[in-house]
């Protein structure tokens, strides 16, 4: 069992907020979310919505253009108050990050071994001999058969998949209590999607590490999340866990995200799907962002942002009209 | 069982050369070359919408591009109405040009971004004479309507428009010429979720409205089940299963449909699973396999499964897959 809401959580976001352009454009806004321990937390929405830029901001490797501001509580300290020196150890130690495109995290022209042997020297105190031992091991733990051989081979020598499967080698290196994902599996066919998916879930469970694991595929969050967070136009609009979300929506968009991808039962039947198309984010309607798609937008939605409010612990909705949208029950 | 068939591919191959020097000579083998096509046979019937899924590289696209004959069949040929494509030319090529026609992925790459949107769809109308110039106009607010663009749209560029407009954009030129057959290659998978429902709801429309018959194109399981009446799952460059949807997706007779169903994740967190749907990967299309081509990943895979290919053959009705195990996933015989 993971996830239980009583445990202190391991991280604490409160109302990080990163902005591009001296504040022009507003990427992420006022989000704030918690991580427990062994749990793996969904982070959900579609292309634009900030989802990248937030699990950026958590580690600050968002590029120099950009200003963050908020908190991010790690141990008892504000990631985004730390010294360099303190950051480092965090950063890639404590909490490391995979990508959607390997490809293009990953060196090209230094070997395997030498990319995980620079994680081991960072983050452990291991001699040479420890160190190629514990990447032959690594590789194994990921599932890369043959380890002694294709630890020198070079990433352009792997399938998607195994660079995949490489990229989360080096990241388990510095036994990370937290690992960030973004859309590791987007790139990947759904077979090996399955497998990397799966890897994650088993190494959460045998290294009891945290993950977020952020996607744009409902399917994923379904099949992998304890908990999930619905973004729409840089905010979180809904949070609570995977069953509690999909069985009951309480925010409009979430309702119609939900009622947009096919399922049995929907065959050759029209989808429940959503007006117009997410807004540009230097061009956010005034009150709640979703209204001019929202076939439950009032006055109010109109005028005012509507602030996410907590209706459980680690449940919680951004929604004027939420009584309507349960009324019109879930779609899934 | 009469069907009326309009398109029927008979066993076809299509292999791209690789170029010589990218693979260093190879001293006593064939001439290295991408294997995409590896003997294809499935008939089309006339106002059906036929699913082709499967992974990338299993050769989806060269199948849609073979079928509208912007690729010519190395092996095999595909009949249109009884007629080999390869060998119509004249007025009767110009005809299967306009009936069949093809709406690609990319909705930014195949639209001209230098026409406006009135060009674009008056071009498609006088290459095949659909119109007398004077009725153009109209036609072209028509179109846009049956796609549900505002008529303003026609004096816009594409870069103008979203992505899900763009892709209505290329929905009314290929039916500008009135085709009987769409084939789509990867319709909505540029889309995000919200905008691909809206775009698959269009089609569902246009097709009762006019007609049509469409061979839907896709690596998303969960869009193909949705749209398709029947379904064909091909895995390296062959059909290994084809049969009607419910059938294909309650039943699946084929243990590579079967892991491709398990891998897809539903929207239904209360059925999870943690066993892996298939180890290993995709093979290499230049170096396939001997025998049955799933057997490097195949979890049932058989001495015989080695070194004898299976062929499609029939498994309940109107349902063929291609494995040597023909009680494989038969619900009547398995508990
Ligand atoms: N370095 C940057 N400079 C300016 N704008 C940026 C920068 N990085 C991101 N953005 C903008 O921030 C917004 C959110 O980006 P982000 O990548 O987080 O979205 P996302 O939800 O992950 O999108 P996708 O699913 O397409 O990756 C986008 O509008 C993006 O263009
Ligand atoms: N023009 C081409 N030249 C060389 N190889 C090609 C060409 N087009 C496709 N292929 C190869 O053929 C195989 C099937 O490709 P494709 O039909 O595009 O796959 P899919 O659409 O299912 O992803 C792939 O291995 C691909 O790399
Ligand atoms: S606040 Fe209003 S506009 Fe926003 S989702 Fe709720 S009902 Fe719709
Ligand atoms: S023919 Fe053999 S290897 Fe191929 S799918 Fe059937 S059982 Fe598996
Ligand atoms: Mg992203
Ligand atoms: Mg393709």
């Amino acid at each position: 069992m993971s996830g239980p809401k009583t445990t202190e959580p391991v991280l604490d976001v409160r109302n990080l907020t990163a902005t591009f352009g001296d504040g022009e454009l507003t990427a992420v806004n006022d989000v704030s979310f918690t991580v427990g321990s062994g749990e793996v937390l969904g982070l959900v929405g579609e292309s634009g919505s900030g989802k990248s830029v937030t699990l950026r901001s958590i580690i600050r490797l968002v590029p120099a253009s950009g200003d963050v501001s908020g908190e991010v509580r790690w141990q008892g300290q504000n990631i985004l108050a730390m010294r360099d020196a303190e950051l480092r150890g965090v950063r890639g130690g404590q909490i490391s990050m995979i990508f959607q495109e390997p490809m293009s995290a990953l060196n090209p022209v230094l070997p395997v071994f030498t990319q995980i042997e620079e994680n081991l020297k960072a983050h452990t105190d291991l001699d040479g001999n420890g160190r190629r031992a514990r990447a032959r091991e690594l590789m194994d733990m990921v599932g890369i058969p043959d380890a002694a051989r294709r630890l020198k081979e070079f990433p352009h020598q792997f399938s998607g998949g195994m660079r995949q499967r490489v990229m989360i080698a080096i990241a388990l290196a510095s036994n990370p209590r937290l690992l960030l994902a973004d859309e590791p599996t987007t790139a990947l066919d759904v077979t090996i999607q399955d497998q990397i998916l799966k890897l994650i879930l088993d190494l959460r469970d045998e290294l009891s590490m945290s993950v977020v694991l952020v996607t744009h595929d409902l399917g994923v969050v379904a099949a992998t999340c304890d908990r999930m967070a619905v973004m729409y136009a840089g905010r979180i609009v809904e949070t609570g866990t995977v069953s509690e979300v999909f069985a009951q929506p309480n925010h409009a968009y979430t309702r119609g995200l939900l009622g947009s991808v096919p399922h049995a039962g929907t065959e050759r039947s029209r989808l429940l799907s959503i007006d117009g198309t997410p807004p540009p984010l230097d061009r956010i309607p005034p009150g709640c962002a979703f209204n001019p798609r929202c076939e439950f937008a009032t006055d109010a939605c109109r005028a005012t942002v509507p602030p996410l409010q907590d209706l459980s612990p680690g449940r919680s909705v951004a929604c004027f009209n939420r009584d309507s949208v349960v009324a019109a029950g879930s779609p899934v | 069982m009469t069907q009326d068939v309009l398109i029927t591919a008979e066993d076809i191959g299509k292999h791209f050369p690789l170029p010589q020097g990218v693979v260093s000579r190879l001293s006593g083998r064939p001439a290295p070359a991408v294997h995409a096509l590896n003997g294809v046979s499935f008939q089309l019937r006339r106002g059906e919408t036929l699913g082709v899924v499967g992974e990338s590289g299993c050769g989806k696209s060269t199948l849609a591009r073979c079928l509208v004959r912007l690729h010519e069949c190395d092996e095999g040929r595909i009949l249109f109405e009884d007629q080999d494509i390869s060998a119509l030319s004249g007025t009767a090529r110009r005809a299967f040009n306009r009936r069949v026609q093809m709406i690609f992925q990319d909705p930014f790459g195949s639209l001209n971004p230098r026409m406006k949107v009135r060009s674009i769809l008056s071009e498609a109308l006088s290459v095949h004479k659909m119109r007398p110039a004077a009725d153009i106009p109209a036609r072209i607010a028509e179109l846009l309507d049956l796609v549900r663009l505002n008529p303003d749209a026609a004096d816009r560029y594409p870069h103008e428009f979203s992505g899900g407009q763009r892709q209505r954009i290329g929905i009314a030129r290929a039916l500008a010429v009135e085709p009987e057959v769409l084939v789509a290659d990867e319709l909505v998978s540029a889309l995000d979720v919200s905008v691909q429902a809206q775009v698959v709801n269009l089609l569902l429309d246009l097709q009762d409205k006019l007609h049509l018959t469409v061979v839907f194109v896709a690596h998303d399981l969960r869009l193909v089940r949705h749209i398709s009446h029947r379904v064909a799952v091909m895995y390296l460059g062959k059909v290994v299963e084809i049969g009607p949807t419910e059938d294909l997706f309650s039943a699946p007779r084929h243990p590579y449909t079967k892991a491709l169903l398990d891998a897809a994740p539903e929207l239904d967190p209360t059925r999870r699973s943690r066993t892996v749907a298939a180890r290993g990967e995709l093979p290499s299309p230049i170096n396939l396999p001997q025998g049955c081509l799933f057997h490097t990943r195949c979890p049932h895979a058989l001495d015989r499964c080695r070194t004898e290919r299976p062929a499609l053959t029939p498994r309940s009705p109107d349902h063929e897959a291609a494995c040597h195990l023909t009680e494989f996933g038969n619900p009547e015989t398995t508990t």
